[in-house]
């Protein structure tokens, strides 16, 4: 592979990685505080009471500020699949096609309908219609983050579908395999639920600016508390959902979960790292340097996190490399996993058998295009190790997938106990005179944002190279385009995506220290 | 009234009376403006689609492409 088609799949991916990441900034706010503002109305509801109505209007409206800067930046991501990654998305187009339509479809109807009652409602329909329609724009908006998810689960862990070489295309063949899969139930509810903390920590953190400007006591007070109760149940349902997510990642990417820890050497019984400083000197995964310059680990919880059983084996890069080792498989047999030579061996069979089908067709030798075709079918589990140039390209970018991860476990952890703590001594009406944890809740809003990207990064940069986990990686994918052209518009997107945030943090930043206005 | 005019009344309504609204709703347009009449229109075609007309030329265009991306 060229140095030119190389750089082309890194300014792809660079140009990706930055849309999918603007678009998120937005996406949990909505996800989180649409949930904050569901609770805050069903106060109102129930109560009667006007200062309800008058805390759940200011935060629709920063609510309002965040959906509106940030509707649509998702399609981007759309049109990068059809420009940037054609191969991609004429190889998948058959499984995207159904999960995105129903999303396209749920998110014009749900939230374009309910969320116009919602801000125009007011005083116009029912309390009861005008709450209702609250809660379907909240529910809305998780509806449609499932079919995206759904959508990048089937890539972690591609299921349900069946190849035809004819349309070269991945066909759907069971849709409840590819929206259930437990891989797409955990990656929604992990998303979910962290949003609600991204949300929570929002409202908590501008709740407790009020405070320190000794501003808006009640409306300060009521939303911590309700932002508290929400963001601990967030945080907690984000540690199991998370320990079910990497659960997942143990058997379907080990390479990924490998990755996370650090761990190159796999061993029984292996131990959660806690915190650690990976040794920059290591620069392959079979030289003898140690991994690590500082490791504080905590014995034997990464076999039970990955396997259930404290003396499991966990393989690390250097046994996923080098093969050799037992393991379940998909079908839940015992087998010994293949080394990375192996792979690429059967995967260069799959793509070989894959054009001898093609030649045989053209030519009308039917039987011919029959066998090369089951010798396809054989192999077409490690199609995409076919692509791969090198087999040190099988491993993603350690250092940043461990930390990344270890931030989000971090910050996650950190929110369980400041959601903890200010739920308490709001409840106790103790959180007045806490500055200093009030000055903590503020730093909580970019800790929040920074802890949600994070995951993202461990998930997608953890997958690499593989777009479609072992059926295709990047370099397969991309569209031949001109370099030039991708540079081109990753410089549109960021100053366009800029522009956006400023402008989405400018008007959030005036209507917050404008304050709510009185009831109407 | 019927329930059309009630609808259309409701969000005749609803825009009139936007206050950051209406700023909310020209960052919007502008957005899609950029979005969909410049940056799809001249950054974003298609790729397969403005190279090939049918199904069949496309398939056998990505088969190709990815088997010739294979490793040698």
């Amino acid at each position: 592979m060229d140095t030119s088609s190389l750089s082309l799949v890194d300014l792809s991916r660079a140009q990706f990685a930055l849309t999918a990441m603007y678009h998120w900034l937005f996406v949990p706010m909505t996800l989180g505080l649409g949930g904050i503002i569901g609770i805050l109305e069903t106060f109102y509801y129930k109560t009667g009471n006007p200062e309800w109505k008058r805390i759940t209007q200011f935060w629709m409206k920063l609510f309002g500020i965040n959906f509106a800067i940030g509707v649509a930046t998702g399609i981007i991501l759309e049109f990068e699949f059809g420009t940037n990654w054609s191969n991609y998305s004429w190889f998948v187009g058959d499984i995207f096609g159904a999960p995105l339509a129903i999303e396209g479809i749920l998110a014009f109807f749900m939230e374009a309908t309910f969320i116009a009652i919602m801000f125009f409602g007011w005083n116009k329909v029912s309390k009861g219609v005008h709450l209702m329609a609250t809660w379907l724009t909240v529910f809305g908006a998780t509806i449609s983050a499932l079919w995206i998810l759904v959508a990048n689960a089937w890539m972690q862990f591609p299921d349900g579908m069946t190849f035809n070489p004819d349309t070269m295309r991945n066909e759907m063949a069971d849709f409840w395999a590819v929206l259930l899969s437990p891989v797409a139930i955990n990656k929604f509810f992990h998303t979910v639920f962290s949003s609600w903390i991204v949300g929570s920590a929002f409202c908590l953190g501008v709740s407790a600016w009020f405070l320190l400007k000794k501003r808006e006591h009640s409306l300060a007070n009521k939303s911590i508390l309700i932002a508290s109760v929400f963001g601990f149940l967030g945080a907690f349902l984000t540690a199991i959902t998370g320990d079910g997510s990497a659960y997942q990642v143990a058997q379907r990417q080990p390479m990924k979960l490998a990755a996370m820890e650090g761990l190159y050497q796999g061993k029984e019984g292996a131990g959660l790292v806690a915190f650690g400083v990976l040794n920059p000197a290591k620069e392959t995964y079979n030289d003898s340097i140690n991994p690590f310059l500082l490791k504080i680990e905590i014995p034997k919880v990464l076999s039970y996190l990955s396997y259930r059983d404290i003396d499991a084996f966990v393989p690390g890069i250097t046994d996923l490399m080098e093969g050799g080792f037992e393991q379940v498989s998909r079908d839940g047999c015992t087998t010994t996993a293949l080394s990375a030579e192996e792979k690429m061996r059967l995967g260069d069979k799959a793509v070989q058998a894959l054009a001898a089908y093609k030649t045989a067709k053209s030519e009308g030798n039917d039987s011919l295009a029959s066998a090369h075709r089951a010798e396809m079918e054989a192999n077409y589990p490690w199609f995409g190790y076919g692509f791969v140039p090198e087999k040190a390209d099988l491993i993603p970018p350690v250092p940043l997938v461990f930390y990344t991860f270890h931030i989000m476990v971090t910050l996650g952890m950190f929110f369980l106990a400041l959601f903890l703590l200010t739920g308490w001594l709001s409840w106790k009406k103790k959180l007045d005179n806490q500055r200093w944890l009030q000055w903590i809740a503020l730093l909580g809003i970019p800790l929040a944002w920074i802890c949600s990207e994070s995951g993202w990064i461990v998930a997608e940069v953890g997958r690499q190279p593989w777009v479609i986990q072992d059926i295709m990686p990047t370099y397969a994918a991309v569209s031949a385009l001109n370099p030039t052209s991708v540079l081109v518009t990753f410089i549109l997107f960021a100053v366009l995506f800029t522009v956006l945030l400023i402008a989405e943090i400018g008007i959030i930043l005036k209507q917050i220290r404008k304050g709510p206005e009185d009831v109407h | 009234m019927t329930v059309i005019q009630r609808v259309f009344r409701f969000y005749y309504e609803g825009f009139r009376n936007m206050t950051l609204g209406k700023t909310l709703w020209a960052i919007i347009l502008i957005k899609l403006f950029i979005m969909f009449a410049i940056l799809k229109v001249f950054f974003f075609p298609n790729f397969l689609n403005s190279r090939f007309e049918s199904d069949e030329e496309k398939a056998a265009y990505v088969s190709e492409q990815l088997t010739e991306k294979q490793t040698p």
